[in-house]
């Protein structure tokens, strides 16, 4: 018969067991803060050197053509600032994922990435719809606001604690949307600023 | 002590068999491979864990091929839910007694 420490044990091996392989817990805070930091250096680069601050919904110089070449300059941005986000979140993962003796891809991960998959594509596919009808000021609070329903639905599978996260980019997404001028502001506060501070928690809470 | 022992299954006694059903109990479905990295053992050893769990009825194979190599999936049974259950229950109660 085993003792009543090898039950404790059983116990705590059983409900780790049970974590590990239904969550994904190979996700590094430093990923968010390293994608926060991306995004605040886009956003100050798309406002102070592209001048990029679209004040109304229909963002009106786009007739004027001088538009479209800054717009596709602030688009190339965009998509760089995503790469590296991306980037250093899987490379962070997979070293997190070296030490806790796992490999990264794993059917967690594949769960993971599909359920955020779903309302991003849609989001992107709605975006680049808005942008050919010339209303650029609706980028920033549908990123907003599709990210955060993506990392809402994500929350099922990796830390709890992204949930608020993706609650906090709705509620931004869903304001931006109604004050279009500062559509800039809450995209760095989005994802810029709450990537950040999530990424300080989650470093504190769960890497230390 | 009046804990009933009878409420610990002996398939259990292994942690990792144990493992093998905590896994399966948050998964649909798990492949060989997968199970393997969870629990950290050899080929052998797992096989014969899931050999032992699959006499007691606890858990079932399901074989389908991806492509053409043979692809094995390993789910829980409802009896072996029935087991799990009650033997985290058991565990549970235990270890409250213990501290109590």
């Amino acid at each position: 018969m085993k003792a009543e420490q090898d039950y404790i044990r059983d116990i705590a091996e059983m409900r780790s067991m049970m974590e590990r392989s239904s969550k994904f817990l190979s996700l590094s805070g430093w990923a968010g803060i390293m994608a926060g930091i991306y995004a605040l250096s886009g956003a100050f680069i798309a406002y102070r050197i592209l001048y990029f601050n679209p004040d109304e919904i229909v963002y009106d110089t786009i007739k004027s053509g001088n538009l479209s070449f800054s717009l596709l300059k602030v688009m190339l941005l965009a998509i760089t600032i995503l790469v590296l986000a991306l980037g250093t979140a899987i490379f962070l993962s997979y070293k997190k994922a070296g030490k806790r003796g796992e490999k990264l891809w794993n059917p967690i991960a594949k769960r993971l990435l599909i359920n955020m998959a779903v309302p991003l594509t849609a989001g992107g596919i709605l975006i680049l719809i808005l942008v050919s009808k010339g209303l650029i000021g609706l980028i920033a609070p549908f990123t907003l606001l599709f990210y955060g329903l993506a990392l809402y639905n994500a929350s099922k599978f990796t830390y709890e604690d992204i949930r608020v996260l993706g609650l906090v980019e709705i509620a931004l997404g869903l304001v931006s949307s109604f004050y279009i001028g500062y559509g800039l502001i809450f995209w760095a506060l989005g994802f810029g600023v709450a990537h950040i501070i999530y990424g300080i928690y989650m470093h504190y809470r769960y890497e230390r | 002590m009046k804990i009933s022992i009878n409420s610990f299954h002996k398939a259990f006694e292994s942690r990792i068999r144990l493992g093998i059903m905590s896994a399966l109990a948050v998964n649909d479905m798990l492949d060989f491979n997968t199970l393997k990295e969870y629990l950290d053992v050899t080929d052998g050893n797992l096989a014969s864990h899931i050999k032992a769990l699959e006499k007691e009825g606890f858990i079932d194979v399901k074989k389908s091929f991806v492509g053409k190599k043979p692809n094995t999936k390993y789910f829980m049974t409802n009896e072996g839910k029935k087991a799990f259950d009650n033997h985290l229950k058991a565990l549970e109660n235990l270890i409250r007694g213990v501290s109590e």
